[in-house]
Parts: structure tokens; C-alpha cells; sequence
């Protein structure tokens, strides 16, 4: 039972990350690869608060949303400058500046070794240190986070942003200025993925830098090409599915020596297979 | 009076003058055709008016008054243009209805996260869809129109534009609207303009068919390598020798 719990708390976290994402790729067709830099701003932000600070974890995850807010606004404001391939090798830069602040920055994040020793949430005298408990919690915020991406995209700045990542020349020409919409979503999925860090770091009770490498972002990525790009049902699916696979490949029987590695393999054709005959993922309404 | 003007605008491609120092006047409520040979430069002159490219020198000036150095794409809707393209633009994975939904909402973030389409959103819509013969097809995705059916959502969406919504356009730019129509499809296409002159809008109207010329425009201009080469009522710009020699290879 502690297994399928632990299942779950992960796809509540992935699933936050892949509906961030899913604002910026899916909907905006902004080819952001920093999404793993925001989750681990909001981890990292959480781990110092309360491990330095014995701050309560509900707000530091306010903290951290204003942090990852306000980098994405000065980052998003830079990345604006470009389109298509070169938007996202930006990104894919600020990503690899983050890691090696994460990784280099010792004093404030303690390098490689990492922090350790995080606590559980407590709210009012409630505390989650159960993990059952700790789940109600993620999936209340995976639930708000998916409601809040549906609110996004059904109003008329959601249907702004897809006609910015269907033409964005065009829709200017109607009177929008695109770059107001782009930072806009940017820095609201910037958030979102803050809070998904502020859970992991809690939930792990430790953050070091390998978590929040560039294979991270290309992992969120991959979730949300695999569900459905422009698609809220899809991306928590493809978190979903994602998280689950690997799980259910340890039961095919590889032998331990190869087991880990046919996992990546299979894995990996699975993506392969699914980009030759679904370009568009399981839901998805938009194909890159 | 001229809506809109351009005095001595100049752009050039890698040192090809696309247009080069033209002073040309669109009236007000009036339909006025721009003709040329290909590469005269109609589709820049358009393509420059809407922000689209920026012009290297030169000025436009609106409604007699407000002279600008400068068109960026966001603001040309302010002062009350829209266009179609020549090579059809539509948000291709949306559906028909949100290709008109997108521009009949509002241009600011904040108000536009708060804001859902209305009835009388839908019912706009649902007037500009008939208006194009597009209204049974509102559900399908834009790029799974007919190349037909996509100029006339192109049309559709920016009659959108007018009547209160959007910013409210009154100079409309139609870069070659009948290229490639069905005669059913032209006859909605014209009626399109017609009704956009019974309403006292502008009209600049890019087109190689000489008929549709005489047929729709009350003036004309004719471009040729960038300049003007003349202009009047179709019937005297399109007697003129140099015209003939120009534009139709006489």
C-alpha cells in the first residue's frame, strides 16, 4: 500500500509540473526546456526556509512562487527575443545556469551534498507526515492546478495563446501584443512548477541538484507529448503513464543486470513508437 | 479626404527597392483597387501599412492629422486597420469558430483571463460564419478547410472586426481575395465589400482581375516597381498608356 501511495504523491507532483508545462509548450507552442529549473527554485526555496529558517511549508511555497515568478519574468522577458528552435536552446541554457547554481552555489545550497532533513507540512496543528495524508494534499493542489489550467485555457487569453502558437504575426496584426501573453503564461507555469518543487522536497525530505538536471525538463517534456499537447486531460495522463511504466517494467523480469537499462530502452521505444503513429500524444489536440 | 496616407516610404529587400519614396492616399468610404504587375510592390505597400515589415524611411499619416515614422504589427488595429494575406494565414488548429472568437475579445491580459465568450460573442460569430457560408463548418479544425472555404474565413474574420468589436476597424486591406475562388465563392467575397462601402469603410483591394477592378473600385492605384505609376477612376487609370505597357504587357 505504501508503494501505490508513494505511485501517487508522484504523479500529483508530475502531473503539476506536466499542466505548467502544457501552458507554455501545449497551448503558447513556446519550446520551454526550464521547467525542471523552476522545480527546483521552489524545492530549493522550501528546503532553506525550513530547514534554515523553520519556516511553515504553505508559505514558502508562496516564497518560491514569487522567486520562480519574478526569475521568469526577467528570463521570459529574454527568451521573448526569440523564436521557435532558438526560444527553446535559451531555455535549454538557463536550465543548465540553474543546475550549476544549484550545484556551485555551496554556501547557500550546499553543492552536491545536497540538504537534508526537510520536514513535512503542518497546518493549524495538522500534520502530513503520513504519506497517505501527504497524498490528500498533493492531489488537492494537482486537482487545483488542473482546474486553474482549464480556467486559463477556456477564457479568451487562453484562446489568445493559441493563436500565438498558431500564427503570432497574425494575431498581432488584430491588435494583441504577444509579448504581454508569452510572459504572462510563462511566469504563471514558472509558478506552478515552483509549487510541484516545494512538494518534492518535502515529500523526499531531501533536494540536491541531480533532481533538477536538463534530463529532468526533457522527462516533463516527454510527459506531455505522450498525453497530448494543448490538452489538461493529457497531461496528467501522460504524468500518469510515465510514472507508472517504469514501475511496471521492473515486474517484466529483465535480469538485475540489464534491468535498469532496458527499463530506459523500453521506455525510450515506446516514445519512439508513439511519435511515429500518434505524433499528437494520447489526448493531444496540437502536435508540435 | 484620405483615411490614411504614406509620404516618400521607402523599403528595401538587400538593396532591391520594394517601394520607393510612394505618396499614395486611400479615401475615406471609398474602394480603392492597387494594381501592378507582380513585384510592383502591392502586398509590401500592404505588408508595411499593418506593422507587418517596417518601412525604412518616410511617413504615414492618419485621417489628415496623426503622422507616424513608425508601425508596429499591435498597434496598426488602434488606428482602426485589418488585413488578409495574400498567402492565406488562418490559426490553423483551431476550430473555425475560434478563428472569429479570437479577435472579437479583448486585447488586454488581465481582463481577457476573466473574460468568457458572451452571446454576444457567439451571436457575432454565428453572423459573420453565415455572412462566409462557414457557419455549418464552425466545429471543424481551420486547417481542414477547402482552400476556398480558408479565404473565406480569412474574409469572415476580418469582418469580425468591424461593428463595435474588435477595435472597431475601418480601413480594410483584402490582398488578392479572389485568387483562386469558386464564382459562388466570389460573389459572397464581393458582397463582403459592398457591404463594407454601405457602411463607409475603407476598402484597399489588391487584385489582378482588370473586370473585378472596374466592377468594385471607385479609384485605383497602380504600382510599378515600387512607384506609383498612375491613378484615377479605373476607366482613366487603366487607359493610360503607360498602365497598358506596365501592367499589361502592351
Amino acid at each position: 500500500m505504501e508503494y501505490l501511495i508513494h505511485i501517487g504523491i508522484l504523479i500529483g507532483i508530475y502531473s503539476i509540473l506536466a499542466l505548467s508545462l502544457n501552458l507554455t509548450v501545449g497551448f503558447t507552442g513556446l519550446l520551454s526546456i526550464t521547467q525542471a529549473a523552476f522545480y527546483g527554485i521552489g524545492a530549493y526555496v522550501t528546503a532553506i526556509l525550513l530547514t534554515s529558517y523553520g519556516m511553515n511549508f504553505f508559505l514558502s511555497i508562496l516564497v518560491g512562487m514569487f522567486i520562480s515568478g519574478v526569475i521568469s519574468f526577467i528570463i521570459g522577458f529574454v527568451l521573448s527575443r526569440f523564436d521557435g528552435d532558438y526560444f527553446a536552446l535559451g531555455s535549454f541554457g538557463f536550465n543548465i545556469i540553474v543546475y550549476s547554481i544549484f550545484l556551485n552555489w555551496q554556501s547557500l545550497t550546499r553543492g552536491p551534498l545536497g540538504i537534508p532533513g526537510i520536514s513535512k507540512p503542518e497546518l493549524f496543528g495538522l500534520d502530513f507526515n503520513e504519506n497517505i495524508v501527504f497524498l490528500g494534499l498533493v492531489t488537492i493542489f494537482a486537482l487545483l492546478a488542473y482546474l486553474l489550467s482549464e480556467f486559463i485555457v477556456n477564457s479568451s487569453f487562453g484562446r489568445v495563446l493559441k493563436a500565438i502558437r498558431e500564427d503570432e504575426k497574425v494575431i498581432q496584426v488584430y491588435g494583441y501584443n504577444t509579448l504581454f501573453y508569452k510572459l504572462t503564461i510563462f511566469v504563471i507555469g514558472a509558478t506552478f512548477a515552483s509549487i510541484a518543487g516545494a512538494f518534492f522536497a518535502s515529500y523526499i525530505t531531501y533536494v540536491d541538484p541531480s533532481s533538477f538536471a536538463l534530463s529532468e525538463s526533457i522527462f516533463i517534456l516527454a510527459i506531455i507529448i505522450l498525453g497530448g499537447l494543448a490538452n489538461n486531460k493529457g497531461a496528467v495522463l501522460g504524468a500518469f503513464c510515465l510514472i507508472i511504466l517504469p514501475e511496471l517494467l521492473r515486474f517484466v523480469g529483465f535480469s538485475s543486470d540489464i534491468a535498469a537499462q532496458m527499463r530506459q530502452v523500453t521506455y525510450g521505444l515506446i516514445l519512439v513508437l508513439l511519435m511515429l503513429y500518434r505524433p499528437q500524444g494520447l489526448l493531444g489536440e496540437y502536435k508540435l | 479626404m484620405p483615411i490614411l496616407e504614406t509620404k516618400k516610404i521607402t523599403k528595401h529587400f538587400d538593396g532591391v527597392y520594394a517601394i520607393d519614396g510612394l505618396s499614395v492616399g486611400f479615401e475615406e468610404g471609398k474602394i480603392t483597387g492597387l494594381i501592378g504587375p507582380n513585384g510592383s510592390g502591392k502586398s509590401t505597400l500592404i505588408n508595411l501599412l499593418t506593422g507587418t515589415f517596417p518601412f525604412d524611411k518616410g511617413s504615414v499619416v492618419f485621417s489628415s492629422s496623426e503622422e507616424v515614422k513608425e508601425l508596429l504589427p499591435y498597434e496598426v488595429s488602434d488606428y482602426g486597420i485589418t488585413r488578409t494575406f495574400q498567402d492565406v494565414r488562418l490559426f490553423e488548429q483551431m476550430p473555425v469558430i475560434d478563428n472569429i472568437l479570437v479577435v472579437l475579445t479583448k486585447r488586454n491580459v488581465v481582463s481577457s483571463l476573466f473574460e468568457k465568450h458572451k452571446k454576444f460573442h457567439l451571436d457575432k460569430a454565428e453572423e459573420v460564419l453565415k455572412k462566409v457560408n462557414l457557419w455549418e463548418k464552425r466545429d471543424e479544425l481551420a486547417v481542414n478547410l477547402s482552400y476556398g472555404q480558408r479565404k473565406l474565413l480569412e474574409i469572415g474574420r476580418i469582418l469580425a472586426m468591424s461593428d463595435g468589436f474588435g477595435n472597431n476597424s475601418n480601413i480594410f486591406f483584402f490582398d488578392e481575395p479572389f485568387a483562386g475562388l469558386f464564382p459562388e465563392m466570389r460573389k459572397i467575397v464581393i458582397g463582403v465589400i459592398e457591404h463594407l462601402k454601405q457602411q463607409g469603410k475603407t476598402v484597399v483591394l489588391v487584385e489582378h482581375n482588370i473586370d473585378i477592378i472596374r466592377e468594385l473600385c471607385d479609384h485605383v492605384i497602380v504600382l510599378d516597381n515600387g512607384k506609383l505609376l498612375a491613378e484615377g477612376t479605373p476607366d482613366e487609370a487603366l487607359a493610360k498608356r503607360e498602365v497598358m505597357d506596365a501592367y499589361l504587357g502592351e
